[in-house]
């Protein structure tokens, strides 16, 4: 099978997408002629014009605001957000307007929006450009989180996220937009709410969401050298999350540690983690363990800014001690 | 007053969205005060010729955004009493199945989008739904209705700068009733309202927004050439509010002249003023406009019984419609 880019894989979705629906369109800082920062983007303005791709001012708040009226009234927007620590500036018309408007509405209208954005530390790029903001959005309820891990997933959930008739909010891991992965040449979607089983595994399940899934495999490797067998599941989407998956796995495994790169406090790995405690705890014999990026600021130096993202190294250590049943307090 | 649609039909029309408008508001304050409605509610009374002026001039396709302030906009833009109070009572067979009550009722089959409980928060709705109509080629016009309190919110010039920018088919409606909640708006204004618009290019008018024919004639003109791509445009409409900020604001002598209050209602009415040029120009007698009067306080007396008498959603609803299928 061919490989692409995360990047292109993006891309791919996106053209796919708008040929097929003349609703779908794009608006952004830079989306156009610069096709974004990341390149993610480039072509597409050249093969639907800028009526199509439409560049915004540095205006946040307002052109989410616009894309929730877009939605509202019959267009499929897609908002590009530069950066996911801009998703501060427009928690008012993502939460408070986009994500409440068909409940509010008693389900009479739609907003099918899509919010992409990124997250991920170590670009050294400081507290302001790193952040993984994903629990935010994923604590309210209207808005959809997909989180892809590859290439593969980042083409599929793109594609479903368009066609979705509700808020979605797609997180790109932006270390990731140059990995390759096997992507097929035909259309495929991926289902919102199936989680992906990426590696059988006996002894403990590690449950990593997009940047952690690549750290959750690495661990795999190097704990089944060591005869430790270890699942490797990805949610692909946090909400709606498909808990039977992971249920049925740590009932087969025993022991769970949830990996995610928000900060690791009241985030994605505590609620996982206490939807396996609350609904697996007889299967379990040690606690779910949380692994989520320190609950500090990201720093600038490298030299302490690797220090506060989960790596693979960390992840066995726990899976070792997990395995061994030594007792490990969560931070 | 100034000359707009010129056909008896379409005056008493508007007169009588006006009076609907009054009692319906009277009725939610009695539901208010009677202690019969959940939670509060913001009266529209006194700003009557704003919204029917500028709805008369739209169509059913013609979409609004509204504010907590909203219902007015709702009955303007052709809503129904029933299904309007079954909402601010938390009935299912309210507007919006009784979930959004009386702060955030919509009536999608007339184009209103809703109204909205952050201040300024529908700008970019509004904005959004203009630059829709543009890129489908539709000759819809989205009509903003916002406070003068919601000029202080970034997003409303966020939004302005593109539609400007743009040339979308959007109509800012600043009702400025001169209090920001309970704060008088010089206070938090700074310079000249329409200013802010005319910075981005935008053609910005005032209006007296308590003479229904002056903001019709303009709302028509605009709306018109807001079709053919010559927008975005800007209204401040001057206006007052009886009732406080809210329901609840009874006491409000520290921020508002009961002297003040009175004058504006004796002098200013929208209605009074409107009848009495209805009846001056003998296009219809005091007799009559009686009768439609007390035939609207009979609608909406009958509807509020419905509504009482309605049923609430069922236990089941509570977690339906969070999500689109």
């Amino acid at each position: 099978m061919r490989e692409i880019t995360l990047s292109q894989a993006v891309n791919e979705a996106i053209a796919e997408e708008m040929r097929r629906d003349p609703t779908v369109f794009l608006m952004g800082e830079d989306v156009a002629e610069a096709g974004t920062p990341f390149k993610v983007l480039s072509g597409l303005v050249e093969e639907f014009g800028t009526a199509r791709v439409i560049d915004t001012p540095i205006s946040e708040p307002g052109f989410m605001g616009m894309a929730v009226g877009a939605a509202m009234t019959g267009a499929r927007p897609i908002v590009d957000l530069m950066f996911g620590d801009f998703i501060f500036l427009i928690m008012d018309q993502l939460c408070n307007q986009a994500a409440k408007t068909h409940y509010m509405s008693g389900g009479k209208l739609t907003v099918p929006l899509v919010l992409r954005t990124n997250l991920g530390a170590t670009r050294r790029s400081a507290a302001q450009h790193s952040q993984s903001l994903q629990a935010l959005v994923a604590h309210i309820p209207g808005l959809k989180v997909a989180m892809p891990s590859s290439a593969y997933e980042a083409k599929g959930l793109m594609k479903t996220a368009i066609r979705d008739n509700n808020p979605v909010v797609i997180f790109e891991d932006k270390l990731m937009y140059q990995d390759k992965a096997p992507v097929p040449e035909e259309e495929y979607l991926i289902p919102f709410g199936q989680a992906h089983v990426k590696r059988e595994g006996r002894d403990i399940t590690l449950i990593g969401t997009s940047s952690m899934v690549q750290v959750a495999e690495k661990a795999a490797k190097i704990l089944a050298a060591e005869g430790i067998s270890a699942e490797v599941i990805d949610p692909r989407t946090i909400v709606p999350l498909d808990e039977a998956t992971l249920i049925e796995s740590v009932k087969k495994t025993s022991r769970a540690i949830v990996i995610d790169e928000g900060h690791q406090s009241y985030g994605v790995t505590a609620e996982i983690a206490s939807r396996l405690n609350e609904k697996a705890f007889y299967h379990l014999d040690a606690p779910v363990l949380r692994m989520g990026a320190m609950d500090v600021p990201v720093p600038f130096s490298p030299a302490l800014e690797d220090l506060t993202v989960p790596t693979p190294e960390q992840v066995v250590a726990n899976a070792r001690r997990l395995c061994a049943g030594e007792l490990i307090h969560a931070a | 007053m100034a000359e707009a649609k010129s056909n008896t039909e379409n005056y008493l029309r508007m007169y009588r969205q006006m009076v609907r408008i009054r009692t319906f508001e009277d009725n939610a304050n009695q539901l208010y005060l009677s202690a019969k409605m959940p939670g509060l509610t913001h009266m529209y009374s006194g700003e009557e010729a704003v919204a029917v002026g500028i709805c008369e001039a739209l169509t059913d396709e013609d979409r609004i955004t509204s504010t907590h302030r909203g219902h007015g906009h709702c009955v303007a833009k052709g809503a129904e009493f029933k299904a309007m109070f079954c909402e601010l009572l938390g009935k299912v067979e309210g507007y919006c199945r009784g979930k959004g009550g009386s702060m955030h009722i919509a009536d999608q089959s007339h184009g209103n989008l809703g109204a909205n409980a952050i201040v300024g928060g529908s700008m970019g709705i509004a904005t959004g739904s203009a630059l829709r109509a543009k890129l489908q080629g539709s000759d819809d016009v989205t009509v903003c209705f916002f406070g003068d309190g919601a000029t202080a919110q970034g997003l409303m010039y966020e939004v302005m700068n593109m539609a400007a920018l743009w040339k979308l088919p959007v109509i800012y409606a600043c009702e400025n009733n001169g209090y920001s909640e309970y704060t008088k708006t010089e206070e938090i204004a700074a310079g000249s309202i329409t200013a802010r618009a005319e910075a981005f290019g935008i053609e910005a008018h005032q209006v007296d927004g308590q003479d229904v024919l002056a903001v019709n004639a303009l709302a028509q003109k605009l709306v018109a050439r807001a079709r053919q791509g010559e927008g975005p445009f800007f209204i401040e409409l001057m206006t007052y509010r009886y009732h406080g900020h809210h329901v609840g604001d009874i006491n409000r002598e520290y921020y508002r002249s009961k002297a003040e209050e009175k004058d504006w209602k004796d002098n200013r009415d929208p209605i009074i003023r409107f009848r009495a040029y209805l009846v001056s120009e003998g296009i219809v007698t005091e007799d009559e406009l009686d009768m439609m009067h007390a035939e609207i306080e009979r609608d909406a007396s009958e509807a509020v019984t419905y509504a009482l008498d309605a049923a609430y959603p069922d236990a089941s609803e509570v977690d339906q419609h969070v999500y689109a299928a």
